[in-house]
């Protein structure tokens, strides 16, 4: 074995370490599930081994779980065969089956991290000793990415802490700190690091038991079965919630609730086989390996730098100047210092100034109070952050960012000043969510060195950081910024210069979209629900609230301006003219927009009936099919145009940072993976059928033409078309 | 075909459904047990003519278990060559009964048949028997399923029911109830509840309170926006997502009430009454049931009525008494918005809001109040129907003869 290290001791107790060769976690490889039989097998028939402790020979932790590379490779799917596919997935949940019936005594020494399928193996213990570490995370986080725990998780654990609080973890993916887990019942024993092997062979010195509870005779299900009276309340109300959390998008949280509903009603093999079931059934959908790829292997592989030119040196940003200290400054100037870098937050007086420092303690104190930060690394953090108003601060930036008013002659102002103080080779980044930046360089006398940083609100939440290059933007000065990016520990994405960049030019659609079902005569109501029901985190009229009506009234006038001829005016313009130039409602800023925000919850303003007469007050499963894939497509549509364009090229950053920035739908894996599952004959045709009946925007680019012609997916055709450039 | 015709409609009154309520110390079975018994005597009736006797009972588990019609049959002292079956149609059990009682006269396969039903919800609770459609993700899930209240707080909101329109529904329910009484309009039907000395211990619906007002109803919290807002809500928007916002606007107080009782219909051919000497009081015209969307539940009477006058060729001006089980104040509301039927002809004696709603014997006893109507005012045709759990309804036409 490669994998497993046995080290039997005096007392006849077999330590064995995990340890996969060559990385730096360990993983369920291929490798490790094909050598776990022998392992238990050895356990179990060595007479010389009266017992077993598992541990990790990895200082980064016990098990960071399935390898996803694997399974989106196929590992599990049999090639589409059934039964193949269950016989692959039974893999594990049959060694580590084999392993809590082997008769012996077997603990885990929980030496860090144990997540998924690496916690999974260790409930398959009888014992579980888990080393205090704040840093350590224990939990079965698969929902993230559309898949649940496979590994025997969905029923060892309801039956362990009862169904209600197995099914909000498994659900939300959530994890335990050590003590919580003890708390929780997910582990025994919390020890001091280091001694987790120690106090797992003390157990089985001390008589530890070789039965698991749920293979003792007089086990009862905690809080009850699905049909116990208590317990039908977790079914009845956790259904319910599901639905209400995933609007039925999610076929993974719905197959976690049917392993957890029919495993927990027969013994512990037959749940073993209904969990094996689900999970490749739910592993065989397209929202999982969508999701797979998109949040796991695509983002991974952007945080990693995937993107970077190739050929510079890595450079390290240590002092980064913001200027402009409102929500947004402040929050780039949190996530920098959190990254140990020292800045400098510039607003034009000293009152501003600290106002965003201020901001910065608020959220350094937050994690503070949650133990994330000790009071030295607190202090130090805040002193890292010099609010002022004095340019000459600037003096041995590696990059400024200036996120200051949406005012051309404000931002060319600014640049010139900053520049003035700058050394070669540093960076100047405008956080700017829609001003071309080509535009914005000509204030630079560094066009090479100018780039756009975009951050979205709030920046200590926002994962993104959309990377927008001018015509001139240098190699050096992208290679920079990415690497301050991942510095920061954002996610970023390079996309070129247009109106909009892609994130907000793309996310327009969709609340514009959602004003033209106003004008069609859509009740409101089915509007916003039609819109979350899509996924998207919010209705497209709370949307364009939230934006403000005035300002999108404002970006509209300025895109008439400055396109002339070529503008075509958004359906819907007029309602909201009216409700801001008449009515004075603004959105939720002013309390009063599509939504009267003087109540709570909020409710859809009455007058709005006025504007646009409701026509469309009664649905149908269908027209809400049709709808929902209406907003989808409207906003796919124009990622295909920037597609087109060269707006962007990479199919890993279009998904991600659709996801990410503005929240598109995430069980689709992103928009170019909605059109590469759904096909780009089927996607063209039904993209014309909504261009017939709503209008030139939903028609494709030709480029989506000539791919359906050919049978082809984006991610067939260009999959490392960066890399190949 | 052979004609199906009602003889005669007997029904316990209803007592409260918790363990204050006057029958919370009879059993079910003696419910049950005293329905058979006073169809038997006030008709002289030689059991050993009857086929089958088919009770509806919705929560058939414990003493309600293991078939209830069969084991009442035996302890009414029936003859032992009587068969009894137990039928769930959740809220319409009842007239199910009466239904398949009719069908298996009309076919041939009896001469003689009760429908009827028995619930003794202060025993048994409601929803002890589980059931897999909420349970099971597998059902719950596609279904939308959500709370019956939760339904009718849906149908209120969707169709435009305020809290004071369902509150003045209930004020009439008890009104018509109690003006029914006060008429001795039950009293050809109810037969007293006897207790284990054989003393009454029930003769009247307990559950009225003739001076309900909207002010004594209005201070009532809604029944169903805590669990409501826990998930439902949310659930149910998904299916109906025109709706903003459900409005909770049901509450004990206008919502059917829990009791206890049951109820027997006897019903057999022509020829057969006969031959007992009986004279029949009305046909059974027709009957149908139907499935409709599951998550809203309960506007099922809308479209079974349709179907069932569509079958029959008649029409909603047709109709001279409507019955609708009273299950939520919003239920009978629709319902009459989308037929067309003045309130004056609907449940003119009151219904489950005031008097209470024994699941599965409901059926069985707005039927009967149904002929007794027809006969008090001297009409012709009544409809009878209820609204039903996962989204069925299942509606009866009789007429006198």
């Amino acid at each position: 074995m490669e994998n497993f290290k046995i080290d039997v001791d005096a007392d006849g107790i077999a330590l064995v370490t995990f340890d996969v060769p060559g990385r730096s976690m360990n993983t369920l490889t291929s490798s490790v599930m094909d050598e776990l039989p022998e392992l238990v097998e050895r356990i179990k028939t060595d007479d010389a081994i009266k017992g077993a402790v598992i541990t990790s020979g990895k200082a980064s932790g016990f098990c960071a779980g399935a390898d996803l590379g694997d399974m989106a490779g196929g590992s599990l799917t049999g090639g589409g065969d059934l039964q193949t596919a269950f016989d692959a997935g039974w893999k594990l949940n049959g060694a580590l089956r084999a392993l809590e019936t082997c008769g012996k005594p077997v603990a885990a020494a929980i030496n860090g991290l144990a997540l998924g399928g690496g916690l999974e193996l260790t409930l398959a213990c009888h014992y579980r000793v888990v080393g205090d570490d704040s840093k350590t995370q224990l939990g079965l986080p698969e929902i993230k990415v559309g898949l649940f725990p496979g590994g025997g998780g969905t029923q060892r654990l309801p039956r362990m802490i009862g169904v209600q609080a197995a099914m909000t973890a498994m659900s939300a993916g959530s994890s335990w700190r050590p003590n919580d887990a003890r708390g929780a019942g997910v582990v025994h024993e919390v020890v001091a690091k280091g001694s987790e092997v120690e106090a797992a062979k003390a157990w089985i010195k001390g008589g530890g038991k070789a039965v698991q509870p749920w293979d003792d005779t007089s086990f009862k299900q905690p809080g009850g079965g699905p049909y116990h009276p208590a317990g039908i309340q977790n079914f009845l109300v956790g259904n319910a919630m599901i639905r209400k959390q995933s609007y039925g998008n999610y076929p993974a949280v719905i197959n976690l609730m049917k392993a957890v509903y029919e495993g927990i009603q027969v013994p512990m093999d037959a749940a073993l086989r209904i969990e094996t079931r689900y999970f490749i059934k739910t592993l065989m959908t397209p929202q999982a390996q969508g999701m797979i790829r998109s949040l796991f292997l695509s983002k991974q592989e952007l945080d990693k730098g995937a993107v970077r030119p190739a050929g510079i040196p890595a450079s390290d940003a240590k002092k980064v100047t913001v200027i402009g200290a409102g929500m947004m400054g402040a929050g780039i100037a949190y996530v920098q210092a959190l990254a140990g870098i020292q800045t400098i937050l510039i607003d034009r007086t000293q009152e501003d100034a600290d106002k965003g420092k201020a901001h910065v303690e608020e959220l350094l104190k937050k994690r503070l109070s949650r133990g994330q930060l000790t009071q030295d690394k607190y202090d130090a953090l805040l002193g890292s952050v010099i609010a002022t108003t004095d340019y000459e601060q600037i003096k041995g930036s590696d990059l400024v960012i200036e996120a200051v008013f949406e005012n051309r002659e404000i931002k060319a102002d600014v640049t010139k000043r900053a520049e003035a103080q700058l050394e070669a080779g540093a960076v100047f980044g405008s956080n700017t969510s829609t001003l071309p930046i080509t535009g914005l360089a000509e204030a630079s006398v560094r066009p090479e060195d100018f780039i756009g940083i975009h951050f979205f609100s709030p920046v200590d939440k926002m994962m993104l950081v959309e990377i927008i290059l001018g015509e001139k933007t240098g190699q050096a000065a992208i290679a920079r910024t990415l690497d301050y990016v991942m510095k920061i520990k954002k996610t970023p994405i390079i996309v070129n210069d247009g109106r909009g960049f892609y994130t907000s030019r793309c996310f327009g659609t969709y609340v514009a979209e959602g004003l033209a079902m106003l004008e069609e005569g859509y009740a409101p109501a089915l509007i916003d629900n039609i819109g979350r029901m899509t996924g998207m985190p919010r209705g497209p009229l709370e949307m364009h609230d939230d934006v403000a009506l005035d300002l999108s009234m404002k970006v509209s006038k300025q895109t008439a301006l400055d396109l002339g001829d070529k503008y075509v005016p958004l359906a819907g313009a007029e309602i909201i003219r009216t409700m801001v130039e008449d009515l004075g409602r603004y959105g939720r800023k002013n309390g009063k927009g599509f939504y009267d925000y003087d109540v709570k919850p909020k409710k859809l303003w009455s007058g709005l009936a006025e504007l646009a007469p409701v026509r469309i007050n009664d649905s149908t499963p269908e027209l809400v099919e049709d709808q929902k894939q209406r907003l989808l497509y409207r906003q796919a549509v124009e990622v295909a145009r920037c597609w087109e364009e060269g707006v962007i090229d990479d199919p890993r950053e279009a998904d991600v940072g659709a996801i990410l920035a503005w929240g598109f739908a995430p069980w689709t894996g992103g928009p170019i993976t909605y059109i590469d599952q759904i096909g780009l004959k089927a996607f063209v045709a039904q993209a014309d059928d909504y261009a017939a009946r709503y209008g030139d925007r939903f028609k494709v680019p030709q480029l989506l033409r000539d791919m359906a012609a050919k049978d082809e997916t984006f991610y067939g055709r260009f999959t490392g078309a960066r890399a190949a450039a | 075909m052979t004609e199906a015709y009602i003889y005669d409609a007997v029904r316990t009154p209803r007592g409260k459904g918790k363990k204050d309520g006057s029958l919370h110390e009879i059993t079910g079975l003696s419910l049950a047990t005293q329905v058979l018994e006073a169809l038997r005597d006030r008709n002289g009736l030689d059991t050993s003519k009857v086929d089958d006797v088919i009770l509806g009972c919705v929560t058939p588990v414990g003493e309600l278990g293991a078939d209830i019609a069969r084991t009442a049959v035996l302890s009414a002292g029936w003859a032992q060559s009587v068969a009894g079956v137990q039928v769930n149609r959740f809220c319409a059990s009842g007239l199910e009964a009466v239904n398949m009682a009719a069908a298996k006269v009309k076919s041939g396969e009896a001469d003689f048949a009760v429908g009827g039903g028995v619930e003794a919800m202060s025993r048994v609770p409601m929803g002890s028997d589980g059931g897999a459609w909420p349970v099971d993700p597998s059902s719950a899930f596609p279904t939308y399923f959500v709370p019956q209240g939760v339904s009718a707080d849906m149908i209120a909101s969707k169709y435009g029911f305020s809290r004071d329109d369902v509150d003045a529904y209930s004020v009439e329910s008890h009104k018509r109830a109690a003006a029914a009484w006060a008429d001795g309009r039950f009293s050809k039907s109810v037969v007293p509840v006897r207790n284990q000395l054989g003393l009454v211990q029930l003769d009247r619906d307990e559950t009225i309170r003739p001076n309900t007002d909207m002010q004594s109803l209005g201070g009532l919290n809604p029944s169903f926006a805590m669990m409501g807002e826990m998930a439902f809500d949310a659930v149910i928007s998904q299916r109906y997502p025109e709706v903003e916002r459900v409005n909770h606007v049901h509450t004990p107080g206008n919502s059917s009430g829990i009791v206890d009782g049951s109820a027997g219909v006897l019903i057999g051919t022509l020829e057969a009454g006969k031959a007992m000497g009986l004279k029949p009081r009305a046909r059974i015209v027709g009957a149908a049931s139907i499935g409709s969307e599951p998550s809203i539940m309960l506007t099922g009477p809308e479209f079974v009525t349709k179907k069932l006058l569509g079958k029959l060729g008649m029409t909603v001006a047709d109709i001279d008494v409507w019955e609708l089980n009273e299950a939520f104040a919003a239920v009978v509301l629709r319902y009459m918005q989308a037929l067309d039927i003045p309130h004056d002809k609907m449940n003119v004696n009151g219904g489950g809001i005031s008097m209470g709603h024994p699941l599965g014997a409901t059926g069985a006893m707005i039927t009967g109040i149904a002929l007794d109507e027809l006969e008090r005012s001297d009409k012709s045709t009544a409809l009878i129907t209820l609204c039903i759990g996962g989204g069925m309804g299942t509606a009866t036409v009789i007429e006198r003869v």
